[in-house]
């Protein structure tokens, strides 16, 4: 009984790093189609948000709130995230629908910009222009429309784009001049501590889990609560979802496919920074922090069958309790007195190595079986 | 006309001038006779800059050091040392393709350069072929013996094997069972064959031995292993690469493997500097063994470690890489002091033997090409740095190691033409 309780929750436990991290590729592969190569560095951006957070929670006038900082880290990462994904669909993708190889070279183009960028921008200034990229994309936004409307409107949005670039000057000096350790360029990896009330672990019935283990579930499982209702009960979920089956026809029936595409790529980018907070709690924060995960990102997203959400959810616990039972050995400790050629085989893959070679094997096979993944797009989509 | 012609004149001055001091090297000072400009190869970008690029700042120390108490003496003539760095990017084909730029087109009489084997291995056919001389600084897996390289760092016998005999031995979870924890490649698996060799002939048991592809930080099988092969505590070498740690130790504390419940880990890799990156409170109570620590308390390491702080930042530390890089530039110079000329063969020759008061006491570079070092076991503190527990004598290299199976019985010596790369003892 301990046995089975200690293998589903470190199968739930792999199993819901692979999920958050995938979870926003579900939407951006799965729902339109994009083959985005910088998800990874999305997640980067988003661990790198919680770095800077945490060491902004240090601050004397934060210091009180510090243990709160990793909460704060969620909504902030999704926010950064989530905005440099928006201006990554305005200025590149948007140009690239249809054209799935090109996506693919350019994407990964963006994510070779943005790691190089983390290690030769320092961290402060970073922060400043991505607060000014927040002001800029967001202020005209909500400006009255009578403005909107104005011949003039253009000059608005210009001296907005100037306020904006003001500001990130003046907060990225700002935390360069409190925060040392932002000031200076760096390609060292940095680390995340988690507050003390997440480190250590609980007890529960009678085994013990650690605590940022469990946190990182409760965040993977909030973020595909709220996405799933999002998407299922919201105006704009339905109109998403309209779009993913028939954009043409959904484009005669007015709905604004460039909105949709903005809001569905910013949802997707956004939860790769939520990942990111995930991640950054379990190793250490790199430029090359994403890249480690993207390749297990795309595996859960094809094996789930692109396009459905229920399928990543099943195909990255699969693949979680599918990497424990192998990786460490378990089958054994099950079976204790199995046959001598067996056991040895099972023992021969019982690293954690062996264990990712035989994942990807099993992978394979699966997909020869049933191509299109565990659930399938159904309708008139995929006869386009 | 003439004005114009003035200014482009200062202006190419200028121009070489920038080159000159960007170069590194610097002008010509008038108390040299000549100079001879020597060559710097580690990764300056991708994942080993972290690492790679404080050798590259101990061995420019290290030079102006020796241009500044008047250079290489060399038949009477005082030579001010200028260095080319060059960046191996931390991919293995560049460092061989640098290696061959340096030895062809800039005639660099020696190169100090690499940090992992896989860039060693990629260089050391460059430096065999074109009989050029390569020092490599870093404590690795040894079972190599180039007459090409000359290796500064420890080789297992003056690392794992004394800290494995300590844990065993003398530390708190004395007579506990083994677990072997490394990055899946070369030296943590040679490493990982010699302690299974040893604890063997200690009658000590390896309980289980696992190894985390590189960039994987995934540890969770891993815990689970430790805890079903180790469930009252017992000893961890480790022997995971720089970032993969971080993952390690946080997941581990997490799930409860600690001192304080009876767990012990012996790293291999994990110097002040990593220390600093992972955080002392994941890593304190554990152990680490090298050949320098910072803390100890000579005055030849205090002032190596005080002189890299006012050369590079208060904020800087000094490691074990850095202190057998600082060695490696002395004892060239010393070499070529010896042999009286930059001639290779000549170097090679006069190099064996020659003794250096380092940092970490005493060194002797021995006829294998290795170097004879102090071993040092500490204890991590709270403060980042080490608590020394113990120091053995100096302890002679073993580049074909005794205890692992493919090499027991095999030693090299470039001194005696009849024994060579690898003889029978």
């Amino acid at each position: 009984m301990e046995l089975l309780l200690d293998s589903l929750f470190n199968g739930v436990a792999i199993g819901s790093v692979l999920l958050v991290a995938a979870l926003g590729l579900a939407i951006v592969f799965g729902l339109m189609g994009v083959i985005n190569l910088a998800h990874g560095e999305l997640m980067m951006l988003g661990a790198y948000t919680t770095y800077v957070t945490q060491l902004i929670f240090k601050l004397p006038i934060l210091k009180p709130f510090y243990n709160s900082y990793i909460i704060v880290s969620i909504f902030l990462a999704f926010i950064v995230s989530g905005v440099v994904g928006i201006l990554l669909e305005k200025t590149i993708i948007r140009k690239l629908y249809g054209s799935p190889l090109e996506t693919l070279l350019a994407t990964w183009g963006v994510s070779l910009i943005l790691q190089q960028f983390v290690r030769s921008v320092p961290l402060a200034y970073g922060t400043g222009l991505v607060i000014s990229l927040i002001i800029g994309l967001f202020l005209p936004t909500t400006f009255p429309s009578k403005i909107k409307e104005s011949i003039n409107f253009k000059y608005f949005k210009f001296s907005t784009w100037i306020f904006a670039a003001l500001t990130g000057i003046v907060t990225g000096s700002f935390i360069s001049s409190s925060v040392s350790k932002l000031s200076r360029a760096s390609a060292r990896n940095v680390d995340v501590t988690a507050p003390s009330w997440m480190r250590g672990q609980v007890e529960i019935i009678g085994t013990a889990f650690p605590k940022t283990r469990l946190m990182i579930i409760v965040i993977t499982l909030i973020s595909v609560i709220a996405i799933t209702l999002f998407l299922n009960q919201s105006a704009w979920g339905m109109r998403i979802r309209a779009v993913t089956q028939n954009r043409q026809m959904s484009d005669c029936l007015g709905i604004s496919t460039e909105k949709v595409d903005i809001i569905t790529f910013g949802i997707g980018s956004g939860l790769a920074g939520v990942a990111g907070v995930a991640v950054s709690l379990l190793g250490s924060v790199g430029p090359n922090v994403g890249g480690n995960y993207i390749v297990g990102c795309f595996m859960v997203v094809v094996l789930g069958g692109v396009g459905n959400l229920l399928g990543t959810v099943l195909a990255s616990f699969g693949i979680g309790i599918m990497t424990d039972l192998i990786g460490a050995g378990r089958l054994l400790s099950i079976w204790p007195d199995m046959p001598l050629p067996l056991s040895n085989t099972i023992n021969f893959f019982a690293t954690t190595s062996m264990a990712r070679v035989m994942i990807f094997a099993l992978i394979v096979i699966f997909l020869q079986f049933k191509p299109t993944g565990l659930f399938p797009q159904k309708g008139r989509m995929v006869e386009n | 006309m003439r004005i114009s012609r003035r200014i482009l004149a200062g202006l190419a001055t200028a121009s070489l001038a920038v080159t000159a001091t960007s170069c590194g090297g610097g002008g010509t000072s008038g108390s040299f006779d000549d100079t001879v400009t020597v060559g710097i190869l580690h990764s300056l970008s991708g994942t080993m800059a972290i690492s790679e690029s404080t050798l590259v700042d101990t061995e420019k120390m290290a030079i102006e050091e020796i241009n500044a108490a008047g250079g290489v003496k060399v038949g009477g003539k005082s030579y001010k040392i200028e260095y080319i760095v060059e960046d191996g990017a931390s991919d293995w084909p560049t460092f061989a393709e640098k290696s061959k730029k340096l030895i062809d087109q800039d005639g660099v009489p020696v190169v100090f350069g690499g940090w992992t084997s896989a860039s060693r291995k990629a260089m050391l056919p460059v430096y065999e072929s074109k009989d050029a001389f390569l020092y490599y600084p870093i404590q690795y897996e040894a079972q190599e013996c180039s007459n090409n390289i000359f290796y500064t760092g420890a080789t297992p016998n003056q690392q794992s094997e004394p800290a494995t005999d300590f844990m065993y031995k003398r530390s708190p979870a004395a007579g506990g069972d083994f677990f072997l924890v490394g990055s899946d490649y070369v030296f943590p698996r040679t490493s990982n064959t010699i302690t299974k060799a040893q604890v063997k002939q200690l009658g000590g048991k390896v309980v289980g031995e696992d190894y985390l592809p590189l960039g994987n930080t995934e540890v969770a099988p891993i815990i689970s292993k430790i805890k079903k092969a180790l469930p009252e505590g017992g000893i961890i070498i480790n022997t995971l690469n720089g970032d993969q740690n971080v993952a390690f130790f946080k997941q581990i504390q997490d799930a409860g493997i600690t001192p304080s419940s009876g767990y012990y880990v012996m790293n291999y890799s994990i110097a002040e500097e990593e220390i600093s990156t992972i955080g002392p409170e994941f890593l304190e109570g554990h152990y680490g063994a090298w050949n320098y620590m910072m803390s100890i308390d000579t005055p030849a390491s205090k002032k190596f470690a005080a002189s890299f702080k006012k050369r590079w930042g208060a904020d800087r530390v000094v490691a074990d890489p850095q202190e057998s890089a600082y060695n490696m530039v002395y004892l060239w110079k010393q070499a070529v002091e010896d042999a009286g000329t930059f001639d290779d063969n000549a170097v090679r020759e006069a190099l064996v033997g020659q003794k250096f008061d380092a940092p970490q006491g005493p060194v002797e570079v021995m006829p294998n090409h290795h170097l004879s070092q102090t071993v040092r076991i500490g204890e991590i503190n709270a403060e980042g740095g080490f608590t020394i527990l113990e120091e053995t004598g100096v302890v002679l290299p073993q580049a074909w190691n005794q205890k692992h199976p493919s090499s027991k019985g095999f030693a090299c010596d470039w001194t005696d033409p009849s024994k060579g790369e690898k003889y029978k003892l």
